[in-house]
């Protein structure tokens, strides 16, 4: 028993080293991440009082004295400003308008001590989508605001989910542009991966370790770097427009550079290796004498491939699919680089709301709805394969 | 031999310098079963890829019922063709490995099932049609394979050292069923195998490849008692190579002088002159030892070893400074090495080959 005990015990400790940098790295970012998605918890704690006489409204009615009482009882209650600046900025990117109107009542509490009409300090008090806004804020410490808005959703002020304008929201529009972003870039990475991996599965030699190099060569380049060598290479007078000019195949450059097209070749260049390496290694794996033995029984060329090695080499196609599909819905710069503006993917978004306006909510639950989206996907994944393995 | 089907005519494969076959005659009748026989790189697989075109030959044509078909691909040249590590594939069942070729030719559903299931069967594997190839042995699997390159009939079967991942018993039991499908058939089956003792059960007719040339082609009862060349003589079975030169020569035969002051009578001889430096090859059966009952040749020798081998004794003889092996019976059993002995065998044992 105690060796048993001290065996595992030097088991852990090898292993401990990477349990903890995925802790630290990786499942706590993420949990972050994740409950900076759902949580609100500055009104909840800095309201008490309101967050109790709102629990008793109906949310329509117009707003009582009692409300406006309890909601100066906690705000004469909060001394630092950082929690006033929380709470404002919580209530603002539900209902825009709460940052003037919170300074302009805040001071005035502050001044006076008595009990307080904060009608007459600003109008907008007995506007009722304000206190339904404090009211939401206030009922619990977790939200599904951000998670809903991420996929272009929104609770109306009696709780039902409804679709968000056109106007104020287009992660959906953006979510599905990255997905089909995702999807040509795999596609042209199939297109071109699969006979290159053909022809280096049926080379040998000094000629095999080349092709293998020349597509491993950009992973050892940086993305950065990449990226900039296809800003020049895409623009009007660049590489490649002149070159077809020069052999007289188009007249005016092609517009390559800040649309679509530009994204998925950049795009395809970078990732082509996830696609390459799985499929070769499948393919090496294939008995040399199928595609004879094929022709011998009177298969074509194309039958025999159609029939014989493809299906054989479908499991690494599609683990390269994936690979490629699910890092190509995470990319940023490239995009940001050498597409336009209706070219940016679901991660520029995300940043904008993380660096550009620090909506972490925000910032966290696209990030949520990306995690499920690749998760989605591998299940999809994991099933056909296992399936594949029993029938094999 | 009547009218050739399958003509190599003065084939040559090389690749860069390196000549792999070279001016290649071969003739081989339809319904003949012809085995390819020779060490690793001799060439005879080479033949075999020419023929099923997976390799074209560098210079020379090949016929094939008056027809060039050196230009043909493969998918076109209608050759079952049967691999060395059978080459079934591992997505498709048994029975759709052997319906391939006939859904290749369009053969219709209906039919194709009728046409599997007697490939099958024929094979003995009925039961085993819905089974993955890795479901099955490696005998069942070269059963397949079998059936799948003959299933659509095809013209020629051509056999890359089918039986060469099989265990012994398996072989010889495969060896057999070959050879009957073969008669039952009448297919054409080129054979290749670096086995000599496969080569001699199947086969109408041998060629012995060494270094891309044929040494000797005949049944193997030609190649085994008649060896042309001190290689065939070698490669195929155990013998006694014995050189020496010619000392007389009559209507007899030829008396062979050996090293060591020692003669030997030489039934057949090929218009050798005298004083020529010949080699003679003797089977290790043919040689008797202390019975001396109508032998042209007796030696008296010195038993070195002796080794059980359940059916016969194998014996290392020392024959005055020339080494023999001899297969005994097994009543010489009480010859302890060091004793001596008389080896005997007649002169019509002893065969002249060219070095």
């Amino acid at each position: 028993m105690r060796i048993a005990a001290g065996k595992r015990l030097a088991a852990f400790c090898l292993v401990a080293p990477l349990v903890v940098f995925l802790v630290l790295f990786f499942v706590w970012p993420l949990a972050t991440m994740m409950s900076n998605a759902v949580s609100s918890p500055g009104a909840v704690q800095a309201l008490p009082q309101t967050g109790e006489v709102l629990a008793d409204w109906d949310r329509t009615s117009p707003p009582t004295a009692d409300m406006q009482a309890a909601l100066v009882e906690d705000l004469r209650a909060i001394e630092d400003d950082q929690t006033v600046g929380d709470i404002t900025r919580q209530l603002n990117s539900a209902k825009s308008g709460f940052r003037t109107l919170m300074a302009k009542t805040v001071s005035a509490v502050r001044e006076d001590t008595g009990p307080i009409d904060l009608v007459a300090i600003d109008k907008r008090w007995s506007q009722v989508p304000f206190w339904q806004a404090i009211a939401a804020a206030t009922a619990s410490p977790y939200t599904d605001r951000n998670l809903l808005a991420a996929v272009d959703l929104a609770r109306s002020p009696t709780g039902e989910i409804v679709s968000l304008p056109d106007t104020r929201s287009a992660n959906l529009a953006i979510l599905q542009r990255t997905f089909v972003i995702a999807a040509g870039t795999t596609l042209a990475c199939m297109l071109i991966g699969y006979p290159y991996a053909m022809v280096a599965a049926s080379c040998t030699g000094w000629k095999r370790q080349a092709m293998l190099a020349a597509v491993l060569l950009p992973l050892w380049t940086s993305l950065l770097v990449r990226t900039a060598a296809w800003f020049i290479l895409l623009q009007d007078s660049g590489l490649i427009n002149r070159m077809l000019q020069a052999l007289g195949i188009i007249d005016t450059p092609l517009a390559l550079l800040f649309n679509r097209t530009g994204v998925i070749i950049a795009m395809t260049h970078v990732l082509l290796p996830f696609m390459v390496l799985p499929i070769f290694s499948v393919l090496i794996a294939i008995p040399s004498n199928l595609m004879p033995a094929a022709a011998s029984l009177g298969a074509n060329p194309l039958r025999a491939f159609w029939r014989v090695l493809l299906p054989l080499s479908l499991r690494g196609v599609v683990s390269g699919s994936l690979l490629v599909f699910m890092t190509s819905i995470g990319y940023y710069i490239t995009p940001a680089l050498i597409g336009g503006p209706t070219d940016q993917m679901i991660s520029s978004v995300i940043a904008f709301y993380a660096t550009g306006t620090a909506n972490w909510g925000m910032a966290g639950a696209l990030g949520i709805v990306l995690l499920v989206a690749t998760i989605a996907l591998y299940v999809v994944y994991d099933r056909l394969s296992s399936s594949e393995g029993q029938r094999a | 031999m009547t009218q050739p089907y399958i003509r190599f005519d003065k084939v040559t494969k090389a690749y860069g310098d390196f000549i792999v076959v070279e001016d290649l005659y071969l003739d081989i009748a339809k319904g003949e079963f012809v085995s390819l026989l020779g060490p690793s790189g001799s060439g005879k697989t080479t033949i075999l890829m020419m023929l099923a075109g997976f390799e074209p030959p560098t210079r020379g044509a090949v016929i094939v019922d008056e027809k060039r078909i050196d230009q043909l691909p493969p998918h076109r040249r209608n050759m079952g063709v049967v691999f060395q590590s059978y080459a079934l594939f591992p997505h498709m069942t048994v029975a759709d490995n052997v319906a391939f070729p006939l859904e290749m030719r369009g053969v219709p559903k209906a039919n194709r099932k009728q046409l599997v299931d007697r490939a099958l069967d024929m094979v003995q594997l009925g039961t085993m049609a819905d089974r993955k190839p890795s479901q099955l042995s490696g005998g069942q699997q070269q059963r397949v394979a079998l059936a799948r390159a003959l299933v659509f009939e095809p013209a020629v079967v051509l056999m890359d050292e089918p039986l060469g991942a099989l265990d012994k018993q398996l072989r010889e039991q495969m060896q057999l069923d070959i050879r009957d499908l073969h008669k039952r058939l009448g297919l054409t089956i080129i054979f290749v195998t670096h086995d000599q003792s496969e080569a001699l059960t199947m086969s109408d007719r041998i060629a012995v490849f060494n270094k891309g040339r044929i040494e000797q082609i005949g049944t193997p009862n030609e190649i085994y008692d008649h060896p042309t060349t001190r290689f065939v003589a070698d490669f195929i079975g155990e013998t006694n190579l014995l050189d020496g030169a010619i000392e007389t020569s009559d209507a007899n035969g030829l008396i062979v002088a050996l090293p060591g002051n020692k003669r030997i009578r030489v039934a057949a001889g090929s218009g050798e002159a005298t004083g020529a430096a010949v080699t003679v090859s003797l089977r290790p059966e043919k040689i008797r030892l202390n019975s001396d009952a109508g032998s042209e040749n007796s030696l008296p020798v010195t038993i070195l070893d002796s080794v059980y081998h359940g059916d016969h004794l194998r014996m290392v003889l020392d024959a005055q400074g020339t080494r023999l092996i001899a297969k005994a019976d097994r009543r010489f059993g009480d010859l302890q090495p060091g004793s001596k002995a008389i080896a005997s065998f007649d002169a019509a044992d002893c065969w002249l080959v060219r070095s």
